[in-house]
C-alpha cells in the first residue's frame, strides 16, 4: 500500500496539510504511524512530514521548560538540566525506541505505551497545539481527554514547571519484562511541600484508563497534609476512585486496580 | 503513484533509489539496494532485528520511512565485515556461541555496535540495557551478553 508523503519546511505549513485532511497523520519518529502503515493501516491515505527546527527545540533552563514535540527520549537523557524527565525516558523502549520516539508523539501513544506523558501530567504541563487556523496553549489533562478529537491538530511543544525539588517529584513504570517492557501500570507523582504540608498534589496513572488520568481521590487524600504513613494508607486506598483499567497481555483490569494502591503506597514511601 | 528518488549513504557508498509513499528503510534496504542483512521480525519496533546506524544512532529500520534517510549515512550489519576477515564482534559472536538460529544476530551486532562505538569498555550491565529493545527467542541472552563482553575486552563469566 502506498501513501501520500507531504513534507513541508514550517509547521504552520503542516498543520493546514493536517487539519484539511481526515486520512492525514502525522509522522514524528515513527513509532506508532509507521506501525501503523506496516500493519497496513487503511485509515492512513497521507503522511505530513515537517522539518522546522522548532520542533526539536529543547529549552531546558529556567524554571519553566519547553520541549519541541520532536524531541526524542535520547535527547532529553543527554540533557543534564532535565534530570527530572530521565526516569520517564528511560523507561520507554530500547536504545533504539529512544532514538526514535519523541515526546509528541508520546502523547497520542495507546495503552500499554504513553509513559513519558504520565510524568507530564503529574507535571500539570501545557501542550501549544497549531490547527489549521492558528495555534492555542491548553493543559496537558485536556488535552488526553480529547485526544481522539485532536488528530487535526499538530502538537508543536510540551512546557512544565520544573519540580520544586528533586524529592517532590516521583515517576515509576511497573513492567513485566526489564529494562524494556510494556507497562502494567505507570505512576507519577507530583508533590510541593509548603511549610511541611504536600500544596497542589498531583498524581497520574497509565494504563488504568482509555488514556492517561489523574488519581484525584488520591491527590485529595494528600492535600494539605504531611506525607506520613496514615496519609500515605489513605491515598493508597483512594488510588482506585475513578479508574477504568482494561485486560491486556500484560495485566487483568482486576489486576491492575488490586495493585494499583501497592504501588502508589511504595511510590510514596519511597519503597522499592 | 509517483515515486519519490532518494539518495543517501549505505555502508559508505552512495545509493540512489526510486521509494513508493510510504515504503519503510527496510524495505528499501531489502527489496531495492539489496542489503538483505536487516531482517523483519514485527514490524511493530519490538524485535529489534531490523536495526540499523542511522548517522550512527541505533534505529528501527522497519519503522522509518525510507525518505527521512535522504542525505543521511545508514549502516546495516553488512558493513561490518572487513574483506574475508569477521568484525571482532562477529568473531566474539561466533566463538561464544551467541547465535543459534541467527535471526536475531544483525540486530543484536548493531546494537551492540552502537554500544561500543560510543563506551568501548561497557560495564555488563550497560550491555543489558544496550540490546535491551532486542528479542533473542532461541540462544539466550547469556551467550550474547558474554559475547559482546568479550569484543569489549571484558572478562566474560563462566
Amino acid at each position: 500500500m502506498t501513501v501520500t508523503v507531504k513534507t513541508f519546511t514550517s509547521s504552520s505549513e503542516a498543520a493546514a496539510a493536517l487539519s484539511s485532511d481526515r486520512n492525514a497523520r502525522y509522522l514524528g519518529g515513527g513509532t506508532l504511524v509507521m506501525r501503523a502503515l506496516n500493519e497496513g493501516d487503511i485509515a492512513i491515505s497521507t503522511v505530513v512530514r515537517a522539518n522546522d527546527h522548532a520542533l526539536t527545540r529543547i529549552d531546558p533552563s529556567g524554571p519553566r521548560i519547553t520541549l519541541g514535540a520532536g524531541v526524542t527520549f535520547a535527547r532529553i537523557l543527554g540533557e543534564r538540566d532535565l534530570a527530572f524527565l530521565h526516569a520517564p525516558a528511560r523507561s520507554i523502549g530500547g536504545p533504539a525506541v529512544r532514538n526514535m520516539g519523541t515526546v509528541g508523539g508520546n502523547l497520542f501513544a495507546p495503552n500499554p505505551y504513553g509513559d513519558f506523558t504520565v510524568a507530564l501530567l503529574a507535571l500539570d504541563a501545557t501542550v501549544a497545539l497549531q490547527g489549521g487556523f492558528g495555534s492555542r496553549d491548553i493543559p496537558i489533562e485536556e488535552f488526553l481527554q480529547s485526544r481522539e478529537r485532536q488528530a487535526g491538530s499538530l502538537v508543536l511543544s510540551v512546557s512544565c514547571m520544573r519540580p520544586t525539588s528533586a524529592e517532590a517529584f516521583r515517576y515509576r513504570k511497573i513492567a513485566r519484562i526489564k529494562p524494556k517492557g510494556g507497562s502494567v501500570i505507570t505512576l507519577a507523582a507530583h508533590l510541593p511541600i509548603s511549610g511541611g504540608r504536600i500544596a497542589g498534589a498531583r498524581i497520574a496513572l497509565g494504563s488504568m484508563a482509555p488514556t492517561q488520568i489523574r488519581a484525584r481521590a488520591a491527590e485529595r487524600a494528600l492535600e494539605g497534609r504531611s506525607l506520613d504513613a496514615a496519609t500515605v494508607a489513605a491515598a493508597a486506598s483512594a488510588a482506585v476512585e475513578g479508574t477504568s483499567p482494561s485486560d491486556n497481555a500484560l495485566g487483568s483490569a482486576w489486576y491492575r486496580r488490586e495493585i494499583v494502591g501497592v504501588h502508589l503506597r511504595r511510590l510514596l514511601l519511597g519503597q522499592e | 503513484m509517483a515515486k519519490t528518488a532518494l539518495q543517501f549513504r549505505h555502508n559508505g557508498s552512495d545509493v540512489a533509489i526510486f521509494v513508493d509513499g510510504g515504503t519503510n528503510l527496510l524495505v528499501a534496504l531489502r527489496e531495492l539496494v539489496g542489503d538483505m542483512t536487516p531482517k523483519f521480525g514485527c514490524g511493530q519496533g519490538g524485535c529489534g532485528t531490523c536495526s540499523v546506524l542511522i548517522d550512527g544512532d541505533l534505529h528501527l529500520s522497519c519503522l522509518t520511512l525510507a525518505e527521512t534517510v535522504a542525505g543521511r549515512s545508514v549502516e546495516t550489519l553488512d558493513s561490518l565485515k572487513q574483506g574475508p576477515n569477521l568484525h571482532p564482534l562477529q568473531r566474539a559472536f561466533a566463538e561464544n556461541f551467541a547465535a543459534q538460529c541467527g535471526y536475531c544476530t544483525p540486530g543484536m551486532l548493531m546494537a551492540a555496535k552502537a554500544l561500543l562505538d560510543r563506551n568501548p569498555s561497557p560495564s555488563r550491565a550497560e550491555i543489558v540495557e544496550a540490546i535491551s529493545g532486542n528479542i533473542c527467542r532461541c540462544t539466550g541472552y547469556e551467550p550474547i551478553i558474554n559475547a559482546i563482553l568479550a569484543a569489549s575486552g571484558g572478562r566474560v563469566s563462566a
